[in-house]
């Protein structure tokens, strides 16, 4: 059988991905001030999730989501970045 | 062009949506009409030409300066304040309209953002209970009637109460995987092209492509290929005979138009056994993908549909759109795409599922059951096996299933309940923490003055 061209191509593009930023030290402090919020109180993202590991995000980061929203066309999410088991 | 010579070609492969069908398409599959929206330009049989897009995004540009220009001023007037995108755009789309509406857009504002604040859910609002009961009292309609054709006509999807319950059961392999796959620009325009891609994805078996005899007296087999189906399938003979070679301890070779196969120690029973594996050869295509239907869509060409699902090999196939093809396992997708992809999938997923069945279910419910979900980083389900079976209070676990279990087991690790919860509040008879019962109020005495 003919080896197949495999095609590379950037999960961050699919339509069902968001975008994903990894929050500066700074950004993080103030984010957890403006919510009134620790780090374990945010919802998590598993650090060999695909996304995680095309954005080099480290465990202990904060991820930062904008998601397109039906309703609100726009909406921001952040999620902790955590050790998978 | 491509109409005629389609339809005598191959009947069963590709099949041409007539006009009418385009209505009940549209109630039918949300999916899939969102997702042509977006690439619609006004022109029912000719795909969208380059020329257009540089028209559009001309006007697009003379918009966005006036959008800028207002929609700065809104966030001037906003402050720190704050209002949704959606919200925002609505009224700049009505003010450009409108000039007369520019001077009062600070009374606009204000206004909004009153009633923005209205209808914002209250703290301590039991937004899960009324999610549970928003999603459950609709679900109680649903038909039992499980397998429906969704869309494509040919391809089973089970629809439904039983494919709700796969969704928040979050089933590693749902009962009907299914795919969508579109193609790329130069592929979906082309029969022949999606046919080729078509091929490279469908799995085909030895069996499907040749007779495959097996002479018990001499202790050969004898492939046989059929010409016609190898052309169908876009394989070849030498094709073939590579990925026979692959089996261990037989000798393949060409004879004529047949290939000739013998074992390397003869018996009747290595015989018969190498036989069944020939038989189930792959031979070209994707382990999973089981059916596939070639479709052409009104402004968006030709579609791919597949029973069966396969996501991280067919992104791999050249000539596949990889940015907008899907799947409705949401394990694989959480695989593949990440767990934010996940979410957004188990969201269009239960949401269409719902609106199949003529159920008008608010989204935000549906992305709250998703949030819970996803919340810890991997797809888990609603129940005993997930979130129910995972909650930190022993209490609240031991009221939703095997009571007995989880109270010993609590005691012999010494568990404590801290009474967070709404179940465990209950239990021991005290307010729920919950609205009114999530305040506290103290009375100011006024003392009379003598």
């Amino acid at each position: 059988m003919a080896t197949e061209k495999k095609q590379n191509f950037d999960i961050m593009n699919h339509e069902l991905v968001p975008f994903h930023t990894i929050l500066s030290d700074h950004e993080k402090g103030e984010l957890l001030k403006k919510y009134h919020v620790e780090t374990n109180n945010l919802p998590k993202i598993l650090d060999n999730d695909p996304v995680s590991v095309f954005i080099g995000a480290k465990p202990g980061q904060i991820v930062k989501i904008v998601r397109k929203s039906n309703t609100a066309k726009e909406a921001i999410s952040y999620r902790l970045v955590i050790e998978s088991e | 062009m491509p109409k005629k010579t389609s339809k005598k070609e191959d009947k069963r492969q590709i099949i041409e949506k007539p006009e009418k069908s385009e209505k009940t398409k549209v109630i039918k599959s949300v999916k899939t009409t969102k997702k042509i929206s977006k690439k619609i330009i006004k022109s029912k049989e000719k795909i969208p030409v380059k020329k257009d897009d540089k028209k559009i995004e001309k006007i697009d540009l003379i918009q966005n300066k006036e959008n800028l220009k207002i929609s700065e001023e809104i966030n001037k007037i906003l402050n720190d304040n704050f209002l949704p995108a959606s919200i925002i755009d609505a009224i700049t789309e009505r003010v450009i309209k409108d000039k007369t509406l520019e001077p009062k857009l600070n009374q606009i504002i204000t206004k909004s953002l009153e009633e923005y604040k209205k209808n914002l859910i209250d703290p301590s609002e039991a937004c899960g209970i009324i999610g549970a009961q928003s999603i459950g009292e609709p679900g109680t309609q649903m038909t039992m009637r499980t397998f429906h054709y969704a869309g494509v006509a040919e391809i089973n999807v089970t629809l439904g109460l039983p494919r709700l319950i796969e969704i928040v059961d979050a089933r590693s392999i749902p009962s009907t995987p299914m795919m969508n796959i579109y193609l790329r620009d130069e592929y979906r325009l082309s029969p022949d092209l999606a046919k080729e891609v078509a091929n490279k994805i469908e799995i085909t078996k030895l069996n499907d492509v040749a007779d495959i005899e097996a002479d018990l007296t001499n202790l050969v087999i004898y492939v046989n290929p059929n010409a016609k189906t190898l052309e169908k399938k876009g394989t070849t003979t030498d094709e073939l005979l590579e990925s026979i070679k692959k089996i261990k301890k037989i000798d393949a070779k060409l004879e004529k138009n047949k290939i000739k196969i013998t074992l390397d120690d003869p018996s009747y029973k290595k015989l018969l056994d190498v036989n069944e594996t020939l038989k189930d050869l792959k031979v070209k295509g994707i382990d999973g993908i089981k059916r596939i239907i070639i479709r052409k869509e009104p402004s968006e060409g030709y579609v791919i549909y597949s029973e069966g699902s396969n996501l991280e090999k067919v992104l791999e196939i050249e000539g596949v759109d990889p940015y907008r093809t899907t799947t409705n396992d949401i394990q694989a997708v959480g695989r593949v795409l990440g767990i934010e992809a996940a979410r957004n999938i188990i969201i269009q997923e239960a949401y269409n599922t719902l609106r199949e069945q003529g159920l008008n279910v608010d989204k935000r419910h549906i992305m709250l059951v998703a949030d819970v979900m996803t919340a810890d980083g991997s797809i888990k389900a609603i129940g005993r096996h997930g979130v129910s079976g995972e909650k930190s209070s022993v209490l609240s676990r031991a009221a939703f299933e095997i009571t007995v279990n989880h109270l010993l087991q609590a005691s012999r690790r010494g568990e404590i309940d801290e009474l967070g919860g709404v179940a465990e509040n209950i239990i021991v008879g005290q307010p729920v923490n919950l609205g009114t019962g999530a305040v506290e109020l103290v009375m100011k005495r006024i003392t009379k003055k003598v």
